[in-house]
């Protein structure tokens, strides 16, 4: 299981980059891993706003379907165009190509309350 | 246990063995997990079983009078039409292949269903000139009322416009569909003299508020509206364009919907080669854009290659279904009409394109000459001035039900008053003619009907 | 077109790519008229052309295609078929002929009543034996289908509790309830809540109890439930919703448990859908028609779909005066043609015959649970209903899933049972083998799944490359997700 030190994570399986500017976000390599081939991911209008916890779109593979949640408050300003034609993405690099929007964060210091990959790495081996 | 062993199989020996393997000593012992109280301990009161002759017997005698003796003439429409049905299609859909499996769930040995869907998804689009279809819903009915939801779906606006010259009973099932406090519908008026929507009103009404305006073309009148200066006008407003049918044979003349703006397409395919059956089963169309896939109901068919890279069907997009997203699914649908959308399909493999515009031709030639035939006489008029394709209304001078009854003294069945429906065509006739009606069943019609308006 | 050496299962392509300019499948009345020019009498702009793309056939074309098609498919007819929660029984053929009968087959929806007498009183008795066989008070056939009955039902409770003045919004829903009850929930806007059933796999009374309350409309369960397993609690549950002012719907798919054992009115219940193609043995059709019946307790009568069947002294109508009626689910009355061949089959079977059908029905599932259990994972081992579920939990350590099991099954010539449903249990499969299969031919299913589980041990490759004697081989769905090919398009 991939786990970048240098990311955020959320118990409900996304990551968060925050290097200063706007923060990126996608899902983890434990939740591509669970879904399975992904075939589409739909995603928030760019200018719409999030609380944290709030469900910012939809991740799809063939049997299931999974809700996104917003790990901060904020506002999406970009989203992964890719992905529309390339859903494959978020299973062949979920921190990389398949990262999914990019939001400007309201409050800094909801980052805080966010998981490192160690703690992250722990949420997974309780859900076992 | 007698004639039921043909559909039960098990004997006295066959019941022993089982229960000794299970290790219960009787029937009864099988139903020990159901507290007793709650077991019934009398048989149910039913009338005791009937024979497979016997049975023959008894519905023969329910059947409607108007089949048995002198053949009846049959002028009524009104989102249920009497066309020729080619003796292929009760043939082929009588395969048990076909009408004893389910939901194609396992696709490898359900290809011949999958690939009949994914031919009648392609026809559909064909016929209604629009991106995509899905395998079909209940009815003409419901699939409006899908569509009017789909539209909330899509923009989130709360404002259904709906023609009153929509199907009445289309109408009662979209408002029975709609929740209230999500979306309100609001009522477009039709011009009196022409029978069409009022376009001044239509006007008036559009908002930013509206979602969609839902338009019957030809409509409850058999009158054609004009949906492409409709359409722009709702555009405009930004709302979205739902264009209704339920005579489906018109298209075979009438450009289709996706040509003049629609963005959703709902109607009845009965028409299409399934019998009318005192009401049903029919067949709910419901077409769309591409772009509007994912908030499409149904189940979609679609195309793809097996291991071996061979060419098959499976059901496709099952992630906007009831049995995934649960309680955010785009419709609780589950078994459709699949059957029904078996036999649109053969029908229009007989009729190809060249049937389909000649069928068309014949039913609009035939309601012409009926109009034509009724002109003369007193007392009876055409109550629109506009286009109508096999359908039209006459107003007449005097009741419509003693006038009906007088026809059905004939054995005609000449029209459907529209007075329970509409109270303002309390003196209005509706009347449908079709490729089945002859001509001197018309003549005879007019002949009948100018007798019992005098 | 090339034809390819695959012998009796041939292959066939599309309609649109038969070639054949001109060629023709239909007959017309003769034209005993003059035609009328389209555009004289409808502006140009109104009209088209020829339908592009539409097929030109010759009937011989027509009848070869769907022919070979049919071939491809597995139906009730050409064996076991033992989907979970489907009751895929046996479509008796006599009522498939009384369904073509033009008295009924011909019969436009509008006919003056007078006319219809016949139909209106098959109806009405039809209404009559459902109400009698789930020991509820009234009915309504107007539904096409059960996902449809269901949401008629919820309708009515929820027009009943306005009615009242109260503005209920939440429902209960187990954890092992099929889609459509989550689905219908949010139709009607309604909030559902999930009830987690107990180890024994049954909804608790105190779970109930709980959740319960003034803002519940409604508890939706399913009964036997989708583990095969008889809510035995369903009679304290229904107390304690019915103190709070709730109701009781019932999910009726697996009603052939029951009938003549149980009625489902004794229990508590308000109101129930029945799906007439699974327990009333009138074909599923590839996808429908179906139709899914509600029947309810007298409390839910006014807000009936209208037209509503009434006898009045020896005659029968339709009565469209019910001011609080929910409207109309379906343009007309209901599936007439379904709901005549359910009326045909419950005829035929009388009350014995129900009765017989239904202890078949769940002598065949125990019998069939009793000669699996050791070769597969049996999660609840106790005496079940209509239906048992397995899992693949014994064979996941050589690597084979419920699917392959699936997949292997088809080499054998069954159709699998229904896999990984209900959702609370992992890797499930789901058995319902119906009152019309015979001992012999559970055996047969029994040796085989036998022999599979073996296989599963010894050759697990096998199942992993199954199925191998089929037209195509384990679909790529995800690339059909990925790239929706809806429809033929000609290559340009």
């Amino acid at each position: 299981m991939k786990l970048p030190e240098d990311l955020l994570y959320t118990d409900s399986h996304e990551w968060v980059r925050d290097k200063g500017g706007h923060a990126a976000m996608g899902i983890t390599d434990y939740a591509q891993s669970q879904l399975k081939d992904i075939v589409f991911v739909e995603m928030p209008e760019i200018g719409s706003s999030f609380k944290k916890g709030d469900s910012f779109g939809v991740v799809e593979s063939v049997k299931t379907v999974a809700d996104l949640y917003a790990p901060v408050t904020g506002k999406i300003v970009e989203t992964n165009a890719a992905l529309k034609d390339h859903p494959q993405f978020v299973n062949e690099d979920p921190y990389g190509k398949g990262w999914m929007v990019k939001m400007e964060i309201e409050d800094k210091e909801e980052l805080k309350g966010l998981l490192s990959a160690q703690a992250y790495q722990g949420t997974l081996l309780e859900e076992g | 246990m007698g004639d039921l062993s043909r559909y039960i199989p098990h004997t006295e020996e066959d019941c022993r063995k089982m229960l000794e393997a299970i290790g219960l000593e009787q029937v009864e012992d099988l139903f020990g997990s159901i507290p007793k109280e709650c077991r019934l301990s009398k048989p149910l009161n039913l009338p005791p079983a009937l024979s497979e002759p016997d049975l023959l017997s008894h519905l023969q005698s329910l059947q409607s009078p108007i089949f048995s003796g002198e053949k009846w003439s049959n002028f009524l429409g009104a989102g249920a039409y009497q066309h020729f049905i080619p003796a292929v299609v009760p043939s082929l859909i009588s395969r048990s292949e076909f009408y004893t499996a389910y939901t194609p769930y396992q696709p490898e040995i359900s290809q011949g269903t999958l690939q009949a869907i994914f031919e009648y998804q392609t026809l559909m689009c064909q016929l209604t000139g629009m991106e995509v279809s899905n395998a079909s819903l209940y009815d003409g009915a419901s699939s409006f009322a899908e569509g009017a939801l789909m539209a909330h779906r899509i923009n989130r606006r709360k404002k259904i416009l709906l023609s009153r010259a929509v199907h009445p009973e289309y109408r009662r099932v979209i408002e029975t569909y709609i929740d209230p406090d999500q979306q309100t519908l609001v009522e477009i008026p039709y011009k009196q003299e022409e029978g069409r929507i009022d376009e001044e009103a239509l006007a008036a009404l559009l908002d930013a508020e509206v979602s969609a305006a839902v338009i019957q073309s030809p409509n409850f009148f058999g009158i054609i509206e004009d949906l492409q200066r409709i359409g722009e006008k709702v555009h405009q407003s930004g709302g979205l364009l739902i264009a209704g049918f339920n005579e489906a044979v018109g298209y075979g003349i009438l450009a289709p919907p996706g040509e003049l703006g629609a963005d959703i397409v709902a109607g009845e395919g009965q028409s299409l080669g399934i019998p009318v059956s005192f009401g049903g089963p029919y067949l709910g169309i419901f077409t769309t854009r591409e772009k509007f896939i994912r908030n499409m109901p149904g189940r979609l068919v679609g195309e793809t290659v097996d291991l071996e890279g061979k060419r098959g069907f499976v059901l496709t997009l099952a992630t906007r279904e009831q049995h995934i997203r649960r309680e955010k699914a785009t419709s609780n649908i589950c078994t459709n009409e699949g059957l029904c959308a078996l036999m649109a399909t053969i029908y229009l493999s007989c009729f190809g394109k060249k049937g389909l515009r000649e069928l068309a031709l014949m039913n609009l030639s035939k309601a012409e000459y009926a109009k034509k035939a009724i002109s003369a006489i007193r007392g009876c008029e055409g109550a629109f001035t506009s286009p109508t394709f096999n359908e039209f209304v006459l107003k007449i001078e005097g009741d419509p039900e003693k006038v009906l009854k007088r026809l059905r003294g004939e054995k005609i069945l000449g029209g459907i008053s529209l007075g329970p429906f509409y109270p303002e065509l309390d003196r209005h006739l509706l009347v449908s003619v079709t490729e089945l009606n002859s001509k001197e069943e018309i003549d005879r019609w007019a002949k009948a009907l100018e007798k019992a308006l005098r | 077109m090339k034809k390819k050496d695959t012998g009796l299962i041939q292959d066939e392509p599309l309609l649109f790519e038969h070639g054949g300019e001109g060629r023709q499948g239909y007959s017309l009345p003769r034209w005993d008229l003059e035609e009328v020019r389209a555009d004289s009498v409808i502006p140009a702009p109104f009209l088209r052309r020829e339908v592009e793309g539409f097929p030109q056939l010759s009937e011989v074309d027509v009848v070869r295609h769907f022919t070979r098609l049919s071939q491809w498919n597995y139906g009730v007819d050409s064996g076991f078929y033992p989907l979970g929660s489907c009751t895929m029984k046996y479509n008796p053929k006599v009522n498939e002929e009384i369904a073509r009968w033009k008295g009924f087959a011909s019969l436009h929806p509008y006919t003056p009543e007078e006319l219809c007498q016949g139909v209106l009183q098959l109806m009405y008795e039809m209404e009559k034996i459902l109400a009698e066989v789930t020991g509820m008070d009234r009915v309504s056939l107007q539904p096409a289908a059960g996902a449809q009955g269901e949401l008629t039902g919820i309708m009515m409770v929820k027009a009943c509790l306005e009615a009242r003045g109260e503005s209920r919004k939440k429902v209960l829903v187990p954890d092992t309830a099929h889609g459509t009850n989550c689905s219908t929930s949010t139709v009607v806007s309604f909030q559902m809540v999930e009830i987690k059933s107990n180890e024994r796999g049954v909804i608790s009374p105190e779970k109930v109890a709980e959740l319960m309350d003034e803002e519940v409309a409604a508890v939706m369960v399913t009964n036997p439930n989708t583990l095969g397993l008889f809510e035995e609690n369903l009679k304290k549950v229904a107390e304690i919703v019915h103190q709070k002012g709730g109701f009781v719907y019932n999910d009726g798919a697996n009603l052939n448990a029951l009938m003549g054992i149980v009625k489902l009115g004794d229990l508590g219940v308000d109101v129930v859908h029945i799906n007439l193609h699974k327990t009333f043995a009138t074909p599923h059709g590839g996808g429908g028609p179906g139709a899914g019946p509600v029947a309810i307790k007298k409390e839910l009568a006014p807000f009936l779909p209208v037209p509503v069947i009434e006898k009045v002294g020896e005659t029968y109508r339709f009565n469209h005066d019910y001011p609080r009626s929910i409207g109309k689910v379906k343009a007309f009355y209901g599936n007439f043609g379904v709901i005549l061949k359910a009326y045909a089959y419950a005829l035929s079977m009388g009350p014995e015959g129900l009765k017989r059908a239904s202890e078949m029905a769940v002598l065949n599932a125990n019998y069939l649970m009793k000669q699996l259990k050791g070769h597969y994972d049996l999660p609840y081992d106790r005496p079940c209903m209509h239906e048992c579920v397995f899992t693949d939990r014994f064979q996941e350590r050589f690597h084979v899933s419920t699917l392959d099991i699936a997949k292997r099954l088809i080499d054998y010539g069954f159709h699998p049972p229904t896999i990984y449903f209900p959702l609370v249990v992992k890797g499930a499969l789901m058995m319902e083998p119906t009152e019309t299969e015979s001992k012999e031919n559970i055996d047969q299913f029994v040796e085989t799944m036998i022999e599979i589980a073996r296989e599963a041990e010894e050759n697990p490759d096998l199942l992993h490359q199954a199925p191998q004697r089929v037209k195509v081989r384990r679909l790529d769905e995800v690339l059909a997700a990925r790239k929706p090919k809806l429809r033929w398009k000609r290559e340009t």
